[in-house]
C-alpha cells in the first residue's frame, strides 16, 4: 500500500536534506555580493573565530563621506533584506540614525554642529546581556556562548515581537508582509524570510564561518568599521579602544553593547 | 446540558445570529491577515503591539476579577453570592478564551504556536503567561463544572474540589501579575518600568470585572428572569467602589512620579498620552474621555444615595468599564511605544480589518457567555432557583 506515514516522513527528510545540501554546494560556488561564480581560495579559508566579537566604528571617518551607504547596501544585498518603501513596514539590519536618536544622553543643544547634524551607523549591538534573548518565549534568539553573537533562528520564531518590544535600540525588524517581492536581487547564498518572523543583524556569522569579514566591514571604503576579538588584547579593536575615547549606546541600561563608537 | 442552549426565544436567536455574523466577518478578516501578513493592521516597526494586546490586557483583568466573588463566597462563606459565583466563573472562562484568541491573532506565525510549549523558556514572561492563563482556564472550567453539576443534582459539591477553589484565588492574582510583568520588566520602555503596574492592573481589574458582572446580572434579570438579589449587587457595588478609587489613586501616583521627577524619557510618554506631541495626538481625546468617565464613575459610586439608585449604579458600572477599557488597553499599551527608544514619535491608528477582528473575538466571548448563561439559567429554573 502506497506510502505510509513513517516512510513519508523519511522521504521528506531525505528530500529536504538533499535540497539543503544542494543549496550549500551552489553557495560555495557563488559569490555573496555579486552572485557570480567564484574561483578563489578564500572560500576554503578556515572560519574566523573569536572569544568575543565586537566592532569599533569611527564616526569621524564616516562623517567625511556624507551620504555614503556602502555598508548598508552590502549588508542588505548579502542578506536579502527587502526594500518595502515605507517606514511602517520597513525591514533593516543596519542604517544611519540621527545622532540624537542613537545617543540620546550624549546629545545637547550646543554640541559641535558637525556631530549634532551627523548620523551614526546603528545595528544590533550583540549585547552581552541581551534583553531580547531573555524575553523570547521559544529560544528563537540566543547569545552564542563561543563568540557572543546574538543569533536568530528565523525558522523557529513565532512572530510574537516580544524581542522587538524589549530591544532598547530598535535593532529588530518584523516581516509585516512577504518580503520576497521587495528584494531587488535574491542572493541564493542566504535564505529569504517569510512573513511573520523577526530578523536582525547577525554579525555575518555565515560569512565568518567561511573565513570572511562581515559584509559591512568589507564594503566600507574608509575602513571606518573595525571588527575583531575583544578578548584578544592585541586585536585591532582593542588597539582602537585603547587609543580613542569611545562611547556605546545607552550603556546605563546594563545590556553591555559590543559596538563602540569613536565620535 | 448543552441542549438547553439550543432552545430559546426569537430574541435569543436574534442575538446569537448577530454574534455569529460578527464572528464570521472577524474570521474572514483574520484569514486575510493570515494570508497576507500583519501589514493590514496599523502596527509597524515603531508600534509593534496595539489593539489586540490592549484587549488582551484588559480582558486578563476581567478574567482575574472572578476572584472577587469566589473569595467572599468560598473563603468567607458569604452566602449572598451563592447565585452569582458561577456567573463570575463563567465570565472568567469567556474572558480567558478571548485573551488566548487575542494573543493568537497577534502572532505573526500562528502555525508555529506550538514552538512555545515545545521550547519551554522560563526566562520569558510570555511563557509564564501561557502557563498561568491556561491553568486559570482549566481551574475555572473544572470548578464551575463540578460545582454546577452538583447543584443540578441537588447534592453538595465533592470535597476534593475545595483545594482547587482555594488555589484558584491566588491563581487569579497571578494571571494579572504575570501580565503586568510582561511589560514592566523591560529596560527599553520607561513608561512601563514601574513597580506599581501590577497593583494598578489588579485594582482596575477588580473594578472593571465586577462592573461587567453587574451589567450581566441586570441583563439576566431582564431577559432570563434570574435575580441574584439586591444584597449581592450592593456588595459588588462596594467592591467596585473601593477598587476604582484605588485605581485612580495609583494612576495619580504614576503621574506624580513622572511629572515631579521631570525625567524626560518618563515625562514624554505622559505628554503624548494627555497632551499629544506635535501632530501626534490620536490618544488625547480618548484619554481625556477616560479621565472624565473615571471622575463621573467615582462620584456615582462614592455617594451612597447615587449608588443605591439602580439607574445611576448601572451608569456608574458602564463608566467604570469605559474608562478602564481606554486607560488600561490602548492608553497603557500604545503609549509604551511613543516615543520609541530612538526618540521617534510614530503614531499607531488601528485599521478597519484590525477592528473587525477585535469585534469578532469579542463576539466569540459574548457567544460563549451567552451559551453558558443560557444553560445555567435553564438548569436553575428547572431546579427551582428563583
Amino acid at each position: 500500500m502506497g506510502i505510509n506515514r513513517r516512510n513519508f516522513i523519511k522521504l521528506a527528510g531525505i528530500t529536504a536534506a538533499v535540497g539543503v545540501g544542494g543549496k550549500k554546494i551552489m553557495g560555495e560556488l557563488v559569490d555573496d555580493t555579486t552572485g557570480l561564480p567564484v574561483v578563489d581560495t578564500a572560500q576554503k579559508a578556515s572560519p574566523l573565530k573569536a572569544k568575543r566579537w565586537a566592532m569599533v566604528i569611527d564616526l569621524k571617518k564616516c562623517r567625511e563621506k556624507q551620504g555614503c551607504t556602502a555598508c548598508i547596501n552590502a549588508c542588505h544585498a548579502v542578506h536579502n533584506v527587502p526594500d518595502l518603501g515605507n517606514p511602517k513596514d520597513e525591514v533593516k539590519w543596519i542604517w544611519k540614525e540621527d545622532f540624537e536618536g542613537a545617543f540620546p544622553s550624549a546629545d545637547h543643544k550646543y554640541l559641535e554642529e558637525e556631530i549634532r547634524n551627523s548620523h551614526a551607523l546603528v545595528f544590533c549591538n550583540h549585547c552581552d546581556n541581551p534583553p531580547c534573548v531573555r524575553v523570547c518565549p521559544t529560544q528563537a534568539t540566543w547569545r552564542r556562548k563561543a563568540d557572543g553573537i546574538v543569533m536568530m533562528d528565523m525558522h523557529r520564531c513565532i512572530g510574537c515581537r516580544y524581542c522587538v518590544v524589549a530591544c532598547p535600540y530598535g535593532s529588530r525588524s518584523f516581516n509585516w508582509r512577504d518580503p520576497k517581492p521587495f528584494i531587488k536581487e535574491i542572493n541564493p547564498d542566504y535564505p529569504t524570510r517569510m512573513r511573520g518572523v523577526v530578523e536582525k543583524c547577525n554579525f555575518c556569522e555565515e560569512r565568518l564561518d567561511r573565513g570572511k569579514m562581515p559584509a559591512c566591514v568589507e564594503a566600507c571604503p574608509e575602513k571606518a568599521l573595525v571588527f575583531g576579538d575583544l578578548e584578544d588584547a592585541d586585536s585591532e579593536v582593542r588597539k582602537l579602544l585603547r587609543e580613542h575615547y569611545t562611547i556605546r549606546r545607552k550603556p546605563s541600561l546594563g545590556t553591555n553593547p559590543e559596538i563602540y563608537y569613536i565620535v | 446540558m448543552i441542549e438547553k442552549a439550543l432552545t430559546g426565544s426569537k430574541q435569543y436567536w436574534g442575538w446569537v445570529g448577530l454574534l455569529l455574523i460578527l464572528i464570521g466577518i472577524g474570521f474572514l478578516t483574520y484569514l486575510r491577515q493570515f494570508n497576507n501578513g500583519m501589514y493590514i493592521t496599523g502596527l509597524g516597526r515603531d508600534v509593534p503591539w496595539g489593539l489586540y494586546i490592549a484587549q488582551f490586557t484588559f480582558l486578563v483583568g476581567v478574567a482575574a476579577s472572578a476572584v472577587m466573588v469566589v473569595l467572599p463566597y468560598y473563603l468567607h462563606n458569604y452566602k449572598d453570592f451563592a447565585k452569582m459565583t458561577v456567573l463570575g466563573e463563567f465570565l472568567a472562562i469567556g474572558s480567558v478564551i478571548m485573551c488566548l484568541l487575542f494573543v493568537f491573532v497577534d502572532i505573526g506565525n500562528p502555525i508555529r504556536i506550538l514552538n512555545m510549549p515545545l521550547n519551554p523558556t522560563p526566562s520569558s514572561l510570555l511563557f509564564w503567561d501561557m502557563i498561568v492563563l491556561s491553568g486559570y482556564l482549566f481551574l475555572n472550567v473544572l470548578i464551575s463544572q463540578v460545582t454546577f453539576s452538583a447543584e443540578r443534582k441537588g447534592i453538595k459539591p465533592p470535597g476534593w474540589i475545595k483545594p482547587f477553589i482555594i488555589i484558584s484565588i491566588p491563581w487569579a492574582v497571578s494571571i494579572h501579575t504575570v501580565t503586568a510583568f510582561l511589560y514592566n520588566g523591560l529596560a527599553a520602555r520607561p513608561f512601563w518600568l514601574t513597580a506599581i503596574l501590577a497593583p494598578r492592573f489588579l485594582a482596575s481589574a477588580f473594578a472593571a470585572g465586577p462592573a461587567f458582572l453587574v451589567l450581566i446580572c441586570f441583563l439576566l434579570k431582564r431577559f432570563a428572569n434570574y435575580d441574584v438579589g439586591e444584597k449581592a449587587l450592593a456588595k459588588l457595588g462596594e467592591i467596585i467602589t473601593y477598587a476604582m478609587a484605588i485605581n485612580v489613586f495609583f494612576v495619580l501616583l504614576e503621574l506624580f512620579t513622572a511629572l515631579y521627577s521631570d525625567i524626560p524619557e518618563h515625562l514624554h510618554h505622559f505628554e503624548y498620552l494627555y497632551l499629544g506631541i506635535g501632530d501626534a495626538n490620536f490618544l488625547v481625546p480618548w484619554m481625556w474621555t477616560s479621565a472624565v468617565l473615571s471622575v463621573v464613575s467615582l462620584v456615582l459610586l462614592l455617594v451612597p444615595k447615587f449608588r443605591a439608585n439602580k439607574g445611576l449604579f448601572l451608569l456608574a458600572c458602564i463608566t467604570v468599564i469605559g474608562s478602564l477599557w481606554i486607560e488600561k488597553g490602548m492608553g497603557m499599551v500604545i503609549t509604551g511605544f511613543v516615543p520609541s527608544p530612538l526618540g521617534k514619535v510614530v503614531e499607531y491608528i488601528p485599521t478597519l480589518p484590525e477592528i473587525m477582528i477585535v469585534i469578532g473575538i469579542w463576539s466569540v466571548g459574548f457567544l460563549v457567555l451567552t451559551v453558558f448563561y443560557k444553560v445555567a439559567m435553564a438548569v436553575r429554573h428547572q431546579i427551582g432557583y428563583k
